[in-house]
């Protein structure tokens, strides 16, 4: 029955806003089976989703992404209360590309200007700051720079350099001018180059125009893996500028030089590509809860809730990359991409630690041709706790920041500001607490929640490099899973440091690392009480009842 | 005591310390390691001048390339401007008179001009002389000092004297002679390498 429910559905809604059909919750069974329907395992949304449904990152990467048509939230289909909704927001993003426009005109301007005044363009005007990031730049000469296990360069179609992750671009012109040519040279022929495998190098192309973007690494990712990240950087560059305006700029000039005008962020690519080498949640396409009992975090949300404004269209409150609430304008879904990006942000600058940040933000998956404004603060110095409010009108900042001050007062008063201090302290749970011997770390998804939950990483994987290694085991086990030729449910994987298993379903994906002494026969009877425990805790691990204005 | 609200907005190129004069303002601290601003910063401080309270909203606007159009956004209704530049670049200089430039044809008329050539305590690499921009400074009717935000050099002193050159109340803003003069045409443009 809940099976057809979902068939009915399907997978592609047009807006993406599918929610599991509401009442599903009377179905949840102590332990899920392969068969079990989505919405109904551990982890699944009691009332509903906070997600856009991504399927898995096979959705992210098929061709039809391509395009990132505008998904302005038109093809309004709830009641007439949504229906209004819907059209203030349409309305919202109507003016948003009014001023768009306007930033789109300076642009326009300063072309012209330039045009006429060739030296404009100096590399003085559109130097990097080094300075600023404090990182020296390498060169790119040196064997060390070769050495590193994954370059990404992103460059226009006229080949000029837009960002590389080591060494500084203009050093590198020549070589990206390389890359465009072979780019080229295959599509003369009506083809597309995908990956260049050599010499334990994989060299992989994204390309989206007006953008080319290629990665060159010595890692054991797949080659799906390693296009799902350059999208994700593809994505970041989006979230800084539009993709409207993106495309606008090159329209008018083709060889305009990028840099200048994503100056400064350099840090927050940065710090994506290091984030996304250490924290499973862009391997998962899913977003880690912070774990704590239920009645606080509710209290929390209800805070978060009241402190609402007319303009708000996503409230969230984080620490350190993982969610403690996020409440949501009705029938508008955050996707986990736009999600990671404001996480990458976040954390990619101690800018935000002073006073109250409002800041342009795109959220590509959710509209790529108009800009949110973001309220970022820091709810005291010392705690990691960060608020961000998504606006739609760039004017509002005394009402959202109002919304801050009218958060932290309900917080106060309920009195769950020193329970919430508390459960920071311990942002991660101990293996041991499953209590099973051999286990020694787990990723759980939740498919229709698109939240995930995983233990504290422990011993032996102490140093970052054995951490990187079990998220490449990690990363192994998913790409074998959603192969797209050969797609796997099942795997079970002895290695000679430790065993590892994987279990993918409609409803939840599993990966499980166990100590290499165990046996498979063990492993497997293990699972289900893994799978008992994550149902028991699954309150305190997920957010089940989210929220809405 | 009468409270008063004056908005505030900091411009200039990135990197000369607009953040930095702030953060020593409102909290007398100093980063060295500071990041890049990303959008706009809203801080605020109260202090006492004369018989009044001087709440200071100030907007720290990011100097990057990308956040140039959002300036309007910030100058719209401040009450002063401190425009910033780096005494050790003379590129940063240049950009200041591009915002007076701007202010001058779309910022409020009669705002407060308060220019600070920040980072005064690397006079050994300093480009921009002291006297050239103290020339300018006067040329536009604008306040000028150099400040260190390091060593808290001048950060109070600049504040104070926008305090002093915001006009009171009970007199007719428009005849104050202090202010910027929205017509005055710039006496010096000089173009650089750039």
């Amino acid at each position: 029955m809940a099976a057809d429910v979902h068939k009915k559905k399907g997978w592609e809604v047009p807006n993406g806003s599918l929610v599991p059909a509401d009442g599903q919750h009377t179905e949840r069974s102590e332990s899920p089976t392969p068969g079990l329907a989505q919405g109904t395992e551990p982890g699944a949304g009691q009332e509903g989703t906070m997600f856009v449904h991504a399927r898995s990152y096979e959705d992210l990467t098929s061709p039809e992404d391509a395009g990132v048509t505008s998904r302005i939230p038109e093809e309004g289909q709830g009641d007439e209360v949504d229906q209004t909704n819907m059209e203030q927001i349409s309305k919202d993003f109507s003016e948003l590309s009014t001023q768009l426009t306007g930033m789109a005109l300076d642009l326009e301007e300063e072309m012209r200007q330039s045009k006429e005044d060739k030296l404009d363009l100096s590399p003085q005007t559109c130097r990097r700051d080094s300075v600023l990031s404090g990182k020296e730049e390498e060169d790119v000469t040196m064997d060390a720079w070769r050495m590193h296990q994954k370059h990404v360069f992103v460059l226009s179609e006229a080949g000029k350099p837009v960002y590389s992750r080591y060494g500084s671009e203009e050093a590198l012109s020549s070589t990206m001018g390389v890359m465009m040519a072979l780019v080229s040279f295959l599509e003369a022929e009506k083809n597309a180059i995908r990956s260049i495998h050599a010499d334990g190098y994989k060299v992989v192309f994204v390309r989206r125009s007006p953008l080319v973007l290629v990665a060159v690494a010595r890692t054991q990712q797949s080659e799906q893996e390693i296009a799902h990240e350059l999208l994700y950087i593809y994505y970041q560059i989006l979230s800084l500028l539009t993709w409207t305006q993106l495309n606008h700029i090159f329209q008018q000039k083709q060889n305009y030089d990028l840099r200048r005008l994503l100056a400064g962020s350099e840090r927050i690519t940065d710090n994506l590509l290091d984030l996304m080498a250490r924290d499973p949640s862009f391997l998962m396409g899913a977003v880690r809860c912070l774990p704590m009992a239920a009645g606080v975090r509710d209290a929390v949300s209800a805070s978060l809730q009241q402190a609402r404004a007319k303009s708000l269209v996503f409230s969230i409150l984080l620490s350190r990359n993982q969610l403690v609430s996020l409440v949501r304008k009705k029938d508008q879904f955050l996707h986990p991409i736009d999600l990671h990006l404001l996480f990458n942000l976040i954390s990619s600058s101690s800018s935000f630690r002073e006073g109250e940040a409002w800041t342009p933000i795109c959220l590509p998956k959710f509209n790529s041709s108009g800009f949110f404004h973001a309220h970022i603060s820091y709810l005291e110095q010392e705690t990691d706790l960060c608020l961000l409010l998504v606006s739609t009108d760039r004017e509002d900042f005394f009402t959202v920041s109002d919304c801050k001050r009218r958060f932290q007062e309900r917080l106060r008063k309920r009195g769950v500001y020193h329970v919430l201090q508390e459960a920071l302290r311990t942002p991660f749970y101990s293996i041991s607490q499953v209590g099973i011997p051999d286990l020694r770390h787990f990723i759980y998804k939740s498919k229709s929640s698109g939240l995930f939950t995983s233990p504290e990483i422990e011993a032996p994987y102490v140093s970052e490099e054995e951490k990187e290694r079990l998220l490449g085991l990690y990363q192994y086990l998913h790409s074998r899973a959603h192969n797209s030729s050969h797609p796997l449910k099942n795997i079970y994987f002895t290695g000679p440091n430790e065993n590892l298993l994987a279990w993918v379903t409609s409803a939840f994906e599993l990966y499980v690392c166990y100590s290499p002494l165990g046996t498979k026969a063990g492993a497997i009877s293990t699972v289900n009480k893994l799978m008992k425990w994550i149902r028991k805790e699954e309150d305190r691990l997920f957010i089940l009842t989210p929220q809405t204005y | 005591m009468a409270l008063r609200e004056l908005k505030v907005c900091l411009l200039g190129d990135t990197g000369v310390g607009k953040s930095s004069i702030v953060w020593r303002f409102v909290e007398d601290s100093f980063d060295p390691n500071i990041n890049p601003t990303i959008g706009a910063s809203f801080m605020t401080k109260t202090v006492q001048y004369q018989n009044e309270l001087h709440k200071f909203l100030i907007w720290d606007t990011a100097g990057q390339e990308r956040f140039r159009a959002l300036a309007p956004m910030y100058y719209r209704g401040s009450a002063a401007a401190i425009i910033v530049y780096d005494i050790t670049k003379e590129e940063t200089f240049t950009t200041l008179k591009n915002w007076v430039k701007e202010l001058r044809q779309h910022g409020p008329p009669n705002i407060v001009v308060a220019i600070a050539g920040n980072k005064c305590d690397l006079n050994d690499v300093r480009e921009v002389m002291e006297k050239d921009a103290k020339d300018y400074a006067d040329s536009i009717h604008a306040i000028f000092v150099e400040t260190s935000a390091k060593n808290a050099i001048n950060i109070n002193e600049l504040f104070i004297e926008i305090s002093r050159r915001i006009p009171s109340t009970d007199t007719n803003p428009q005849s104050s002679s202090k202010g910027f003069k929205l017509r005055r045409q710039p006496s010096v443009t000089k173009r650089s390498c750039c």
